[in-house]
C-alpha cells in the first residue's frame, strides 16, 4: 500500500506533503525521540503525538513513509516548514495509535 | 569513498532545540555524496543526533568536528556544559536528568548515550564535572 492509498482508505489529513506514492512497509509507534530514532526503519508509517519541530529531524535520519500524528494532534508552524523543506510526509488523525495501527495492519 | 580525509566543523547553539538535526543531516549528505554505504550512513547520522541533541540540551551548547577517511567516520563533541559525574550511571539505559522542559519535547528516554554506544565501533566519554565534556564515536568503514 501506497501513503497515498492509507491516506485515502482512512481519510486521513494531509498536514505536510512529500512523495505520496512511498510504499508502506510497517509501523514504530512512539513519542521518545531517540527510542524512536533507533527504531524507525525506512518505509514505515511512525505513529506518534509529538508534533514538535525534532521529529522532522528523527524523520529526516530515519526515512519513514510518513509520520502519522494520532489522536487529533497537531504541528507547530517551524515543523511544518521544515518537513516540507525536507519532502517529510506528515499526516494526521482523530484515531487513536492503537486504531489506527490495527487499520494499517488489516489494509496492508 | 573519500579519497582523502574530510574535515567538518560545526557550532551547535545551546539554545535552540529549531536547528538540532541540521549537523546530522548535513552528515547524511555528505555521506551519501561519498558513496559511503546506507547502514554506515544510518549509524553516523544517528550517533550524530544524539551527539548534537546532548550537546545542546545537557552541555548548553558547543561543536561538532567530524573526520571522514576512506577507512573510518570520526565524530567528536565539545562542550563547556556542567560535566558529567557518573559516567557508567549517565550510560545506563533510561538513565536522564533531562528538565521537564526537554521530556515534554520528547527527550529524556535516556537512550541517546547507548544508542551512540551501540551505532559506533568505539566511544569514549571524558568529562570534568563543572568543565565540559567530550565525546569521541568511531565508525568503521569496512
Ligand atoms: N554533554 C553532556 N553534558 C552533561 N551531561 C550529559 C551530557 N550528555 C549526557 N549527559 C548526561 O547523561 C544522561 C544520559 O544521556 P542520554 O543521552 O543517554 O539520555 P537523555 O539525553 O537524558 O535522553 P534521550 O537522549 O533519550 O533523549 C543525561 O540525562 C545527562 O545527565
Ligand atoms: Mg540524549
Amino acid at each position: 500500500m501506497t501513503v497515498r492509498e492509507f491516506i485515502e482508505k482512512n481519510d486521513l489529513q494531509i498536514i505536510t506533503e512529500g512523495d505520496l506514492e512511498k510504499e508502506i512497509d510497517g509501523c514504530y509507534i512512539g513519542d521518545l525521540l531517540s527510542l524512536a530514532m533507533s527504531r524507525v526503519e525506512e518505509g514505515q508509517v511512525w505513529i506518534t503525538i509529538q508534533g514538535n519541530v525534532n521529529i522532522a529531524a528523527v524523520a529526516a535520519l530515519t526515512d519513514p513513509a510518513c509520520i502519522l500524528l494520532v489522536d487529533g494532534r497537531g504541528i507547530d508552524e517551524a515543523t511544518k516548514i521544515k518537513a516540507q523543506e525536507q519532502g517529510i510526509n506528515i499526516l494526521g488523525t482523530a484515531l487513536s495509535a492503537y486504531e489506527a495501527a490495527c487499520r494499517l495492519f488489516q489494509q496492508s | 569513498m573519500a579519497e582523502k580525509t574530510i574535515n567538518l566543523h560545526y557550532t551547535i547553539d545551546g539554545n535552540n532545540f529549531t536547528t538540532a538535526g541540521q549537523a546530522s543531516s548535513n552528515i547524511k549528505k555528505v555521506l551519501k555524496q561519498l558513496g559511503v554505504y546506507p547502514e554506515a550512513i544510518r549509524k553516523a547520522a544517528i550517533s550524530m543526533y544524539e551527539g548534537e541533541i546532548n550537546t545542546i540540551i545537557h552541555g548548553k551548547g558547543g561543536e561538532a568536528n567530524v573526520a571522514i577517511s576512506p577507512e573510518t567516520i570520526t565524530i567528536v563533541f565539545t562542550d563547556n556544559g556542567p560535566g558529567i559525574s557518573d559516567i557508567d550511571k549517565a550510560m545506563q539505559e533510561g538513565f536522564s536528568t533531562a528538565t521537564d522542559e526537554a521530556r515534554e519535547l520528547g527527550f529524556g528516554a535516556g537512550m541517546g548515550l547507548p544508542n551512540m554506544k551501540k551505532y559506533s565501533d568505539s566511544m569514549t566519554i571524558e568529562s570534568q564535572v563543572g568543565k565540559g565534556t567530550t565525546v569521541t564515536m568511531i565508525i568503521k568503514l569496512n
